[in-house]
Formats: C-alpha cells, sequence, structure tokens
C-alpha cells in the first residue's frame, strides 16, 4: 500500500465525513438540539432528493431547483411542525417516535403517488461536471469537492448561530427548560416551529445536494436515518462539533474498513458506535445533562 | 426406526388416497357442470408496496394479460386472482404463503420477487403440495436443494445469467479482473457463477470485494480498484445501487481505461437514470427489452396497450408464468385435481416466449438463451448469444 493510494483513501474518508455531516446536520439541530425523536428526518432527505430531481427536470437546472425546493421544503417542515410535531414537545419521548414513525409511512407513500417507484439519476449541473486527475488510472469528481465546500459552510453557519447569536442561545435554552424561557417572555412556540423547519430543511437540502452522486429511490430515506442517527449518537447530543467529529470518524473506519478488513465492514461502524458509548456513554462531546 | 416409517408410509398413503378421492368427488362436476364453471384459484405473492413494487406490477399484469390474450381462463374454467402483498419481507413470507394456501386452499401459486420470500415460500410448498411458479427470485436454492415437483420457475437462477460472462471476458482478452458486489445471497451467487467459468478457462480474478449490502458508497473500493488496474471489472448490483455504482465508476475515469462488465441487472430498468455514465457497458441476462423476434414485439405492443407502462424483464416472467399455467390446465381440461398430468404438461413445456424459446430442465428451471448486450444510445442493445440453452446444473437437486 503506497502512500499516494492512502491519501487518496484519506481524501475518500473526509469526503464521506462531509456528506455525513451534511446528511446529520439537520437531525443534530432538531434531536440535539431539540431534543426531539424525528424518525422522519430521512423522509425529509427522500424528499429533498425527489425535489431535486423533479425541479431540475422542470427547470434544467440543479442550483435553481435548489433555490426552488429549499423554501417549499422549509414550508413543509412548518406544516408539519404546526399540525403535528408542536403538540408533543411536553410528552415522553414513545409519542414522538410514533407520531415520526407515522410521518415516514405517509410521506413515502406520497413520494409512491407524486412521483412513482422508479430509480431516477439527477445530472450533475455543467458547470461542476468536471473530474480533476490523480493518478493515470483515477479522477475525482468536482462536484464531491462541491458537496465537501457546502457542507463546511453548513457547518460554520449552524455553529455560529447556535453558539454564538442571541437566537441560538434562546434556542439551547429552549431545549433545556422549556417553562422557564417561557416566563422570560420568549415565545418558544413559535422558535421550536423555526427550529424545527430549519431542520427538516437541512434534511432536504442535504438530500438535493447529495442527489446527483446517490441516485434518487423509493425507500432512500431509511438508509440515511440509521447513519444519521448513529452520528449524533456517537458525536454526543446536543453538539455540533461533535456531530462533525462524529461525521469523520465514521467516514475514516467505513473507507479503511473496506479496504483493510472488509470480511467486517458492515459492522465496522456500529462497533465503533459501540466502543464510543462504552468509554463515554454520552458520546464523545455530549455534556449536557437532557 | 423402520417400524415407525412404515406406519408413517401407509399413513401418508391412505391420506393421499383419501385426498384424491376427495378431489375427485369435488371435481368431477366442475367442469361439466351446467352453466358457470367453478373459479380456479390463483394465489399471486408479489410485492405491491415498497422498492419492489413496480416488479410485482409488472409481473401481476402481464401475468393476467396472457390469460386475457386466451380467453381469461385456465383450462376452461374461470380465473380468480388472491393477491397478497410480500412487502418483498422475508419475515413475512411463511405467513404469507399460508394464508394463500392453508388459508385460501389457492390451486395455484405464483411469486415472489425476494430470494428469501421464495425460500421461504418453497419450503411451505414442497410440504403441502401446491403447484408453485417462481416468477422471478433467482435464489440457485429453489431448483436446486429445494427443488421439488411442484416447483416451477419461469425467471432465471443467479447462476445462468453470469456463468457466461466469464468465457466472453476471456474472448475480449481480459485475464485479470477484480469482481465486485454486496456481500448477500444474490450478490455471492451471481459472482460464483462467474467465478467459475472464468477461472476454469485461465481467468484471474485479482480481487473478489464485497460492499456490506446495502451500503452505497463505492469510493474506496474504487480507489482501490484504480490501483490494482485489473484488465476488467465484473460486477453485480441492482435498483438504485446499480445507478450509483455506474455512475460513480464513470465519474472516477475510470471506465475509460477498466472496462465494466455485470449481470444484465446493472443496467436494466436502470438506464434513464444512469445516463452516458453506463454506455459501453457489457452485461449478459436472459432478455433485452429491444430483442428482435415477433413475439417480443406483440407482446410488448399488447403490454403496452393494457398497462400504458413499457414491459421490462419481469414483464416477460410475469407472462411465461400465465402461459405456463394455461399450459398446464389446457392439458387436463381444467381439472385441478389431476395435479400428476398438470405438472407433467408444465415439465414438457416449450413457451414461444418473448424471450425466445425455452423448455424446462429436470428441476424445473428455464433452459434458455442468455444474450450479450451492450449499452448503446440509452439501450441495452443485443449483440450476440452469450450462451445457448443454458441450463442451471441443479445441483443437489433429486428430480430426474
Amino acid at each position: 500500500m503506497d502512500l499516494s493510494f492512502l491519501l487518496i483513501q484519506s481524501l475518500n474518508s473526509i469526503q464521506y465525513g462531509f456528506l455525513l455531516f451534511l446528511v446529520a446536520s439537520g437531525l443534530t439541530l432538531i434531536f440535539g438540539i431539540m431534543g426531539i425523536i424525528n424518525l422522519a428526518h430521512g423522509s425529509f432527505y427522500m424528499i429533498g432528493a425527489y425535489l431535486a430531481y423533479w425541479l431540475n427536470l422542470k427547470t434544467g437546472n440543479l442550483l435553481l431547483a435548489i433555490a426552488i425546493g429549499l423554501p417549499l421544503t422549509i414550508g413543509l417542515g412548518l406544516v408539519v411542525e404546526r399540525l403535528a410535531i408542536g403538540f408533543l414537545y411536553s410528552r415522553d419521548h414513545l409519542y414522538q417516535v410514533l407520531l415520526t414513525y407515522g410521518l415516514i409511512l405517509i410521506l413515502n407513500e406520497m413520494q409512491r403517488i407524486l412521483w412513482g417507484n422508479d430509480v431516477h439519476g439527477v445530472p450533475v449541473p455543467d458547470v461542476l461536471a468536471a473530474s480533476v486527475p490523480l493518478t493515470q488510472t483515477q479522477s475525482y469528481p468536482v462536484y464531491r469537492f462541491f458537496i465537501s465546500a457546502a457542507c463546511i459552510a453548513v457547518a460554520a453557519a449552524m455553529y455560529l448561530v447556535i453558539h454564538k447569536t442571541r437566537l441560538g442561545m434562546t434556542i439551547r435554552a429552549g431545549a433545556v427548560n422549556r417553562e422557564m424561557v417561557q416566563i422570560l417572555g420568549i415565545d418558544v412556540g413559535r422558535l421550536f416551529a423555526i427550529v424545527f423547519s430549519l431542520g427538516a430543511a437541512l434534511a432536504a437540502f442535504s438530500g438535493m445536494l447529495s442527489a446527483p452522486v446517490n441516485s434518487v429511490y423509493p425507500g432512500m430515506g431509511e438508509q440515511i436515518l440509521i447513519i444519521s442517527f448513529v452520528v449524533v449518537v456517537i458525536g454526543g447530543i446536543g453538539s455540533i462539533l461533535g456531530a462533525f467529529v462524529g461525521a469523520m470518524l465514521i467516514g475514516f473506519v467505513d473507507t479503511f474498513g473496506k479496504v483493510l478488513v472488509p470480511e467486517i465492514a458492515g459492522i465496522a461502524v456500529y462497533a465503533l458506535m459501540a466502543v464510543v458509548l462504552l468509554w463515554r456513554p454520552q458520546g464523545l462531546f455530549g455534556g449536557r445533562p437532557a | 426406526m423402520p417400524i415407525k416409517s412404515i406406519s408413517a408410509a401407509t399413513r401418508r398413503r391412505f391420506l393421499k388416497g383419501a385426498a384424491a378421492a376427495a378431489g375427485a368427488a369435488v371435481f368431477i362436476p366442475a367442469p361439466f357442470a351446467i352453466g358457470q364453471a367453478a373459479k380456479v384459484k390463483l394465489g399471486v405473492l408479489l410485492p405491491y408496496s415498497g422498492t419492489y413494487a413496480a416488479l410485482g406490477h409488472n409481473i401481476t399484469d402481464a401475468m393476467i394479460l396472457a390469460i386475457n390474450e386466451a380467453g381469461g381462463t385456465l383450462g376452461g374454467r374461470p380465473v380468480e386472482y388472491v393477491k397478497v402483498d410480500s412487502e418483498a419481507d422475508p419475515s413475512k413470507a411463511a405467513a404469507n404463503t399460508n394464508k394463500l394456501v392453508v388459508g385460501e386452499k389457492v390451486d395455484f401459486l405464483t411469486g415472489p420477487v425476494h430470494s428469501g420470500v421464495a425460500m421461504a415460500m418453497a419450503k411451505i410448498v414442497r410440504e403441502e403440495g401446491t403447484i408453485t411458479v417462481v416468477s422471478n427470485a433467482g435464489a440457485d436454492a429453489v431448483t436446486r436443494e429445494m427443488c421439488a415437483a411442484n416447483i416451477f420457475r419461469t425467471s432465471f437462477s443467479n447462476w445462468q445469467t453470469c456463468f457466461p460472462m466469464g468465457p466472453e471476458m476471456l474472448k475480449r482478452g481480459h485475464k485479470r479482473v477484480v469482481s465486485i458486489t454486496w456481500n448477500y445471497a444474490a450478490g455471492q451467487e451471481m459472482i460464483g457463477a462467474f467465478r467459475e467459468s472464468f477461472a476454469a478457462n485461465g481467468g484471474t480474478i485479482v480481487k473478489e470485494m464485497l460492499v456490506p449490502f446495502p451500503n452505497v458508497e463505492f469510493q474506496a473500493l474504487l480507489t482501490e480498484i484504480a490501483s490494482l488496474k485489473p484488465d476488467a471489472v465484473f460486477s453485480f448490483f441492482a435498483g438504485g445501487g446499480a445507478v450509483k455504482f455506474v455512475k460513480d465508476y464513470a465519474a472516477a475515469g475510470l471506465k475509460t481505461s477498466i472496462p465494466l462488465f455485470g449481470s444484465g441487472f446493472l443496467t436494466d430498468g436502470t438506464l434513464p437514470a444512469q445516463g452516458a455514465a453506463a454506455e459501453g457497458i457489457v452485461t449478459t441476462l436472459h432478455y433485452a427489452d429491444s430483442l428482435d423476434n415477433p413475439v417480443n414485439k406483440k407482446f410488448r405492443e399488447a403490454f403496452k396497450k393494457a398497462t400504458n407502462r413499457d414491459a421490462d424483464v419481469y414483464a416477460v416472467q410475469g407472462y411465461d408464468t400465465g402461459k405456463l399455467l394455461m399450459h398446464g390446465m389446457t392439458a387436463v381440461k381444467g381439472d385441478t385435481g389431476a395435479k400428476k398430468e398438470i405438472m407433467a404438461a408444465m415439465r414438457g413445456a416449450t413457451l414461444d416466449s418473448p424471450r425466445g424459446k425455452f423448455t424446462f430442465s429436470k428441476a424445473q428451471n428455464p433452459v434458455q438463451d442468455i444474450y450479450l448486450r451492450e449499452v448503446k444510445n440509452g439501450d441495452n442493445v443485443v449483440i450476440g448469444v452469450a450462451h445457448k440453452a443454458l441450463a442451471d446444473p441443479a445441483r443437489g437437486c433429486t428430480l430426474a
């Protein structure tokens, strides 16, 4: 195994890690910060991917499709929060699990009715369609670098908003003690509605961005859901930095696991999670009691 | 021990006799009754929801089309279709099969798409004796270890679709190859069949890569392929995984230097999504949409007219399932009690299928041509026959 091979595999790992963080970012917000167990996270991701496919067909431009799709998914998130999630903040987690599982079934069926059961591909936008040659035989698609860049932007924006702004402060406070924040004169209901719809839109956004590399098919959301929870749990609930580190760890373990020990590649990621949880039950960066 | 087995045998013989007598009593009047003949119950266990729903619908609709084209009857008796959604879920397969076989007491059973469901189904119908036609699932074992006189298959065995590729790739000068598939039964059976014919003729598989199912992150392995620099790559993926693998392979720049080959499922039903990335991929399968024969043309037109959808390989298998059932029932003029005669007729059938004429092997799996196809302008174009009248070796099957 020579150095360039190692370097390219590391690039693969980092790139996959970025993609994972992007996909898990919406869940970090909803599950990590707000403490809502949102099993429908994968469904929002799937809706994003299908919207990208559909709007790209209509407009012929993926970036335009994303620009149109984002407000739609924010709206969808808002509707779901107002009609369903909003009633469950004070209830047990079990109610949230039941409700969001129901949402999965409904949203999947909606996808079937609207877009059918076929597998679709979304072309990479022309501006980003080039490849960079790495070795004689392998080159790297520019679009993957673009995804990484988008991920860094999302991660930075999330970190700044949650940790450095007044809005972020109230969100964190509201998640820890809803009543107290309410007494202080902040409309927590409205605040959470905004956060939830942003989280849903983030999930959809990652679905849109990764549609060209992942292809679009029924059931794509369920796969993403599990790995997203793994990312958030490894990183520690409530920590954006943790989710980022968790995603990177999984990227490396999955990539090198496949190459070095292919026999156990299927469980490597979950073994990592088990080890992390045995060592630090609250996750790598989780410290919050709730 | 011997005493026990004797008594069991006599009891079974007695039961069989009783069942035959009961069957005769029920069925003698049926075909000769004045007015409406009794309906034949045809159980259909296919996925109508989930990832494989499209396959389930195409198989069902084509099967009904075949029967309707011949007047809508099986051996002169009208048909009652009892459909159950398999959800392609092996854990529900036994319960679903029992619902049809024991609960509904269907005369015939067809389906499923998923091999795991097929194995559970085969186990039950081997005991119950219901005449069963497997219309898609390719698990080799269905017509090998699990084979039975009452189990037929109109689709393929996984082995069949990949075995012809070994010699073909060697003929093209690819002696060192990498194989890649999902780490699950179907993937391993397909790669195993390829390995069998490729290694036996002097080829070397440099590395057999297995991706955890249903993981679709291929980048690490593509990098490894690039560093191994094999002459070619042989692969099996299906559905969303096939689309992503083919696109990633092209995006990694491997397509131009290391040609990609595969099982036909790699490029079947997925070409519109794969786009230019699939151009030039060579695959083997028992059918191709553009297959040039009159039966295929007629079938595709009729299917389009009936469903407003384009036919595919799954529809063809459903169509042939309908034809095979008709063949068996016509031979006995609709007398479902004459099981032995029905099975004998089905076994000896030659079906004039859209895929070309085929017969059945001793294990009751199709003996069929496997086509060599190349993706040209977004279409799987037949460029030759990779193997004429290929029969599955049926290892472990005791039917003779």
